[in-house]
This record gives C-alpha cells, structure tokens and sequence, in this order.
C-alpha cells in the first residue's frame, strides 16, 4: 500500500524543470541583484522525502532547497515551499537567514510555499522545519553573506578580511568605510551556486535564540492578512458541494429546480460523475441553488459505530507471542497486563478547508490553506490531466493546520467548478464540513504486557498498537525484553496526520502503565521512572518538571491528585506533571439528574528540550498552545458516528478547549546551545493525557485507560 | 438598507436575511471578520454593535441597520493601534491569528463595560471565543495588559 503511493507519487511530481534546466530563468522571475541556489545534500533530501536519493533518477537537474535574492534595492527574499500555520516558522526562518546576514530581522523577507516561484517541498509536518530547512535557509545566508564580502572587497579593492557585515551593512574595519547591500547588487546579474559554507552555530547566535516578534503579527491585529477565505478575484463567483448523506454512497440521480435561464445571473449547476456543485455570485443564492437540487444516493451497507470500533480495528489473529519476553513475563514478581483505547478526534483548524481557483485557458491558480501546497498541485494535475507546470499553488499564511490540511479537497472542488463557470471560484467549507469530510486523528487499541521485580526494575514489555499508529512506539525506559508493534486496520472513518501523530496515544498508554507499575512496586512514580530510565536527555527534563512543580510537597487531600508523564519524540524531550481536582458540576438544574462531576485540571508545568532553543517566547507559545490542545483529547473530545454518519459535526455538538478549561500553565526551557535544534510544535502535546490520568489515578484511585478519560464528566466505575 | 460601518455611513440594497457576516465580507471586503462555525459558537465573526460584542454570522443584517457597526478594520486610528491591538502583539497573543480579531474585538467590548476586569471576568466575557491554538493565557495577559494602559490614558480609552 505504502510502495503504491510513492510510486504514485514519483510518477507526478516534476520539480524545477522550468528554474533547474536554465538558471538564467532565475533573473526573469526574480529580476536582477544577486541569486543564491543551494542544492539539496542527499541526506537531507533522503530524509525529507522518507526514500532514498537512488529512485530518483540521475538525469534530473540537480534539486534545490532554498534560494535567496538580493535584489538591486538591496531588498533580500530568501524562498521556500514550507507552509506558515501558526507555528512561527515565517519568523523562525526569517531570523535564521537574518543571523547568517548579521543583519535586523525586518531586513528578510520570506516568500513561502508558492509552487510557482518556492523550491519544491514535500510538505510541512513532521516537525522538521527547524532541523532540515532552517539549517538550508542558514546555508544560502552565509553563502550570501560572503558573497557581499567578496564583491566589497573587490569593489574597495582591499582584503576581504577587512570585510565583514553587521547591522545590514558590509564595513570595512581599517577605512569604517560601508555599504549598503544595494549598493553591491544594483546593476548585478549574478548567480551564484552554494557548494558549502559556514553557518553560525548556536554558542554564537546573537538573533537566534532571542524571543524575535512574529514577523507578520500586525497584518493579523488589523484585520488585513487575507486568508485563503479572504481572497477575491475579478468576476469571482462562490462555490459549494452537494455532499452525500453518508461515507460511500453513490449518486442515483439529480434534479434542479433552478429555473432556466437562471433567475439570478452566473447561478450554475454543475455535474460530473458523483460530484454535484453550484457556483452562485454571492452566499445566499449559492444556499438556494444547492436547496433547489433534489438527489437520490444509494446508501452503502451497515456501517461502523463507535459501539463497535475497537473490536473493529481489533479484528484479525492475535500478534504472536515472543518467546523471550513470555519467559521474563513468567519470572517477573508483578505481571501487569492492561488495554487502552483512544478516539477518533478532529483538528477543528478555525479557518476550515477554502481554495480560490482560477483558470486562464489550459492554466490553472489555485490559493488553498495546506500543509502540502506541491502535494496538491500533483492531485490537480491528476484530476485534471494537465502537465504540473500549468499549475501554480499559492498557500497564503493559513488558519492553522495541526496536521489536519495535508489534502486538496477544497483545492480541487474549487478548480472544477471554476472550470465550468469559466470563472474565479472561491469555496469554503462549511464547519459541518469540516467535521465530515476532512480526515481524523486515528482512534486506536492499545495492550500491554509487562512485568517487573520486587524493587520495580522493568524486566518484560510487550506493546500492541493496533490502528493509531507507531509514532514514538518504542518505550524510552530501559527493560531487558521488550518488543512493540504497530497493527494497521481498516479505519471506518477516513484518518490521517495530526499534531504529535501517535505519539500522544502511544504515550498516553506507556505513561499510565508505567504509573500501575509503579504503585505495584510501591514507588513513587517519579522514582519508579528514574530508576528505569537512563537517557539523560530524558532524565533531565523529567527532574526539571518535577521540581519546578514541586512533585511530592502537596499534601494528600481528598479529590486532588498530581501526576507525571514524560516522553521523547522527533527529538523533542518532554515532561508533564499536572493537578487535577475533581469538583461538582457547575450546573445542577431543578428538574434534571444531578451532572457528573467534572475533572478540573489546575496547573500544568512542562518541561521541554529540542536542543538549541531559537526563540524562546514562540516556544513557549507553542508548549502552552500544545498543552491547551491535549485537554481536549485527554478529557472530552470525540468524534461521534454511526453508519457512515458524524453525529456531532458541530462546535455547539462536539466541544473543544475554551477558556473555562485553561490551567494554570508553566514551562520550563532546557535550553541546550550544544545539540542542534529540533522542531517544537509536536511533541509537548504528548505528556499532557498520561499526566493527567495519573492525577486522576492519585485523586480517586480510578485508573482510566481511554481517551477521552471524562467526556461526560468524571464517572466512578467499579 | 442604512449601514454604519466603522463611522461610514452606506446606503446599499440588500437581501435583508443575509448574515452580517457574509455582507461585511463580499459586499464590504470587510474580512476581518470570519467564518468559523455558523453558529455563533466560535467567536471568529464577532463584531461590535453599538459598543456589544455580537455574532455576525448569525445576526441578519436587517437588525444592525442604522446601528453602529464595528470591525477589526475599524479600531486602528491614524495608523495608531488601539490598546487592545497592541497589547495582543506585546503579548504574543496568536499563533495562526484566524481567531485574533473575533477575540480582540470582544475584549474591546468587554473593556468598554469594565475598565478593569479580574481574570475570572476576562474568561467569562471570551468564553464563547475559541482559540485552536491556544493561546488563552497571552490573550489574558493581553487583555490585561491593555486595561493597564488605557488607564495610563493610551489613545482610544
């Protein structure tokens, strides 16, 4: 299945033909100055990618990473095909490229993700901004840099020592003679290719590692930042699906009763194979006309509900058991052996799926909030049958993602539409939407076997994963027989990608686990866990939490608990210790049942290392918006459904973290100026669910082992 | 139909059962204003109405005429933000901004009632604003932040 779609894959994607064949392109597209291109090391590109260099091919121009342009004005605009969601990379780059240039930050300017004039990108996930394109982008900076050396030190005929850059100028030392870096590049058509070159490294930052401001912050107070959803274009019209009553049905037939000729003008029904849609001049009539039609679909046989989803993505033989681990699981003191599950959950990206297409004869422009603007391009050169250089994808600075927007449903919707209007189409998906008919975190069964000794060192650890996925799979914790594996099932529902993966479900099981082991061993679970732990990245976030929280110093009152959790993921090191309350429901009416009482989470501290923190304000945004996330999944956030049905596609149906439910929330920054950076907006959602289980373990003596633990409110079970 | 946008007055024909939401966007390019939800769950449409905090997605624009109407484009004076505009930069009160002019706007609303208003009462008032990514306790931060300086008399109190 996997082979399939890199096959499939390969076959469409057609990088840089048009800018690899004839660098001369560059100054059309750019105009004159200075052009930097740098190629992509094999390693990089192998990593990005996820297969190897060797199914390429060798007759392809060389790929590039990044290219910077300094233009006649001195103006520089460094390019690349990441996406900006919310996770400040547009800031983070602009000061990694900004250090390179030993210049202010608002010196840089990024032009991101536009198929037309970025370098190709696979797609911007798996945290890997800050460990493979931030290092690219630093590349083409200092390569730029000394190159503005090398043509002052000619232009002032002195020694290029001389020369050095700083405040956005080049200087020159013994004369305190310097230039602008217009006055170097006006009148230049210069490319140069970067082979190598020295990046600063973290002990020398003087940008990097400051809490810069977001780049573009006041175009988002005021209102101007144009979302996809905020585009207009000449003559654009407003498109809508018809979408079908469930997963899987067909369409039998459709009628109209739009009248004919259209009572309003550019009001239009378009129909091609199951796909039905209306493109209307303004929202209101664009309702009607979708009312006006009548449809009848053949339903698709019974379908999954949530009653029986874990026995469904359980189905199939049990694993094999590994003799080696049944031996240690036979002499272990305590034997433990428990199953956890977690539900299917939405992104709920506030700015839902939007595109604006437009064609211009055979040449389509699509603007489309995802996370994988080359991606979609291959999809609409797929559905379409057009050649990929006719299409040019545009990803403004998107409503947020979390992994949510790697598709171009909307994209192509709004493409095929416009193409029977014969005019701009914008389209945007309505919440319901959204919550239908985009994909889902994977839900998932989780068992694990283990034993350990009578003083609480783990000797067995068997851990199925079926269907959630096999992020961060592997336990951190040392144990002399262990084996994990990851079972995929056929999903009922569509899933896919979400911030942290399976990393959170993974997690969330180990992590309580490891909490039962723990009070079998009758050791404090911080204790527990170092004893059993000897990675000491790991080790010292774990301390850093727990003594920042002051774990072990709150008295035992009743209904209160703490509880940690700590875990490693995409080179991130996280530790989470939470306190929880279970206290009464705020509303008791006269005439109803008393409410559950809820779980109120209270104060969180996370402590989190990624090695060489870049800017330490945006971290701590993004541990705290991670935080804030996990509640959601940890406590109440499901996604209802029932034979091809969401039954709670709504905000006022499904609930997702507001300010009622925000704790108390602290951080701690292991800052670590000797490793290389690692990305940050992932992995701190991991420790938050586990933690606060195992609070609520403390609290009531209730060991909860499905997410979301309390979407009803906390209910005792025997 | 008479609007008052932003202290502009407008006459303009219009279906009168159309959402506010949807006429401020493509009749006015007003598009500080989103969709988020359609049901007023969100927050991200919200507009002041005569001072108040309202859902446009849900409010038709046929109950606003001739009232006055304000949005995120509205609050910045003289290429001068307002307290609250600033406060969400210093406080580094978004990530994706999708949902910062729905959230500024009702802490203006909010410190419109009550100048300075206590944590408990900030939650409250943002209750029905949803921020995805997060950022809840910069946008307290920022609404305090803001309530601190418009008591020092910033412009716009």
């Amino acid at each position: 299945m996997l082979d399939i779609e890199l096959e499939r894959y390969e076959l469409f994607e057609q990088p840089f033909y048009q800018f690899g064949t004839d660098r001369r392109d560059f100054l059309k597209l750019l105009g004159g100055g200075l052009v930097l291109l740098l190629a992509v090391d094999g390693s990089a590109r192998a990593q990005e990618s996820g297969r190897a260099p060797a199914m390429r091919g060798d007759a392809r121009p060389p790929e590039l990473a990044a290219w910077l342009h300094i233009a006649e004005d001195g103006a520089v605009t460094v390019y690349t095909g990441k996406t900006e969601v919310g996770q400040n990379i547009r800031t983070s780059l602009a000061q990694a490229v900004a250090e390179e240039l030993r210049s202010p930050i608002e010196t840089v300017r990024l032009v991101m993700a536009d198929t037309g004039l970025t370098p190709y990108d696979m797609g911007t996930f798996g945290s890997r901004t800050t460990p493979t394109m931030a290092p690219q982008m630093k590349k083409v900076g200092a390569a730029a840099r000394e190159a503005l050396i090398d043509l002052a030190a000619e232009k002032w005929k002195v020694d290029r020592a001389s020369v050095s850059l700083s405040d956005g100028r080049v200087k020159n030392a013994a004369t305190g003679a310097s230039l602008g870096f217009g006055d170097l590049t006006r009148g230049l058509e210069l490319i140069k290719t970067v082979d190598a070159a020295t990046v600063t490294p973290p002990k020398d930052w003087t940008l990097e590692g400051t809490s810069a401001p977001k780049v573009n912050a006041r175009s988002l107070v005021t209102g101007a930042h144009r979302f996809t959803s905020d585009l207009d274009r000449p003559g654009m019209l407003h498109g809508r699906v018809l979408r079908p009553p469930a997963f899987g049905a067909k369409l039998v037939w459709v009628d109209s009763k739009v009248p004919e000729p259209p009572e309003i003008p550019d009001t239009m029904i378009i129909r091609d194979g199951d796909f039905v849609g209306a493109v209307a001049p303004d929202e209101i009539s664009l309702g009607k006309a979708i009312r006006s039609l009548q449809a009848r679909w053949t339903a698709k046989e019974q379908q999954p509900s949530n009653a029986d989803l874990f026995a469904v993505l359980k189905r199939g033989d049990a694993p094999p058991s590994n003799p080696e681990i049944e031996q240690a699981l036979q002499s272990a003191d305590h034997k433990l052996d428990a199953a956890y599950t977690v539900a299917y959950i939405a992104h709920v990206p506030l700015e839902p799926r939007a595109a604006v297409a437009e064609w211009n004869a055979d040449k389509l422009t699509v603007w489309t909030g995802t996370q994988r603007p080359f991606g979609v391009r291959s999809e609409l050169a797929e559905a379409f049958n057009i050649p990929e250089a006719s299409i040019r994808v545009i990803v403004p600075d998107t409503g947020s993602a979390y992994g949510g927007k790697h598709t171009g449903e909307a994209a192509m919707e709004a493409a095929r539409l416009a193409k029977a209007a014969n005019k701009p189409v914008k389209l945007i998906w309505s919440r319901e939407e959204e919550f239908t008919w985009a994909y889902f975190r994977p839900a998932g069964v989780i068992d694990i076997r283990s034993g350990i000794t009578r003083d609480g060192l783990i000797t067995a650890w068997e851990f199925h994963n079926y269907n959630s996925g096999p992020s961060a799979i592997e336990t951190p914790y040392d144990v002399a027989r262990h084996s994990a594996q990851f079972h995929p099932s056929d999903s009922p529902l569509r899933q896919g990608s979400y911030r942290g993966l399976a990393a959170t479900a993974n997690h969330f099981a180990r992590e309580s686990h490891m909490d039962d082991l723990a009070a079998l061993a009758a050791l404090d679970p911080l204790e527990f866990r170092l004893k059993n732990l000897k990675n000491d990245r790991l080790r010292a976030v774990l301390q850093a939490a727990a003594e920042k929280f002051g774990w072990g110093k709150s008295k035992n009152e009743p209904n209160r608990g703490s509880g940690l959790a700590c875990g490693v993921e995409k080179g991130g090191y996280v530790a989470t210790c939470a306190e929880i309350a279970i206290v009464p429901s705020d509303f008791v009416g006269p005439e109803v049942a008393p409410a559950p009482p809820q779980v109120k989470i209270e104060r969180v501290v996370t402590a989190f290392e990624c090695g060489a923190v870049v800017n330490p304000e945006h971290l701590k945004n993004q541990i705290e918006g991670s935080v804030m996330m996990a509640i959601g999944g940890a406590l109440f956030e499901s996604v209802e459904f029932a034979n091809g049905r969401i039954l709670n596609p709504r905000l006022s149906k499904y609930r997702v973290p507001r300010f009622s439910d925000l704790p108390v929330i602290e951080t701690v920054l292991v800052d670590r100026k000797d490793l290389p950076s690692a990305g940050a907006g992932e992995t701190p959602i991991v420790g938050l669910a586990p933690a606060v289980g195992n609070a609520i373990f403390q609290a009531t003596g209730m060991r909860l082992r499905s997410l979301p633990m309390a979407p009803r409110g906390f209910v005792k079970r025997s | 139909m008479e609007l008052v946008l932003n202290q502009k007055h407008y006459r303009i024909v219009l279906d009168p059962n159309r959402m506010l939401l949807w006429v401020l966007r493509d009749e006015f390019s007003l598009t500080g204003a989103k969709y988020g939800c359609g049901e007023g769950q969100c927050g991200a449409c919200t507009v002041l109405i005569d001072g108040a905090p309202v859902r446009s997605c849900i409010t038709r624009v046929s109950s606003v005429a001739g009232k006055q109407i304000t949005t995120i484009e509205g609050l910045e004076q003289n290429g001068r933000l307002h307290p609250v505009q600033q406060a969400f930069l210093d406080a580094d009160a978004l990530q994706c901004g999708y949902c910062t002019p729905g959230m500024i706007l009702a802490s203006v609303g909010l410190l419109q009632k009550t100048s300075q208003p206590g944590e408990p009462e900030i939650r409250r008032a943002l209750q029905g604003n949803v921020c995805r990514c997060g950022t809840y306790p910069r946008i307290i931060a920022a609404v305090q932040l803001a309530a601190q300086q418009m008591a020092a008399g910033a412009p716009h109190a």
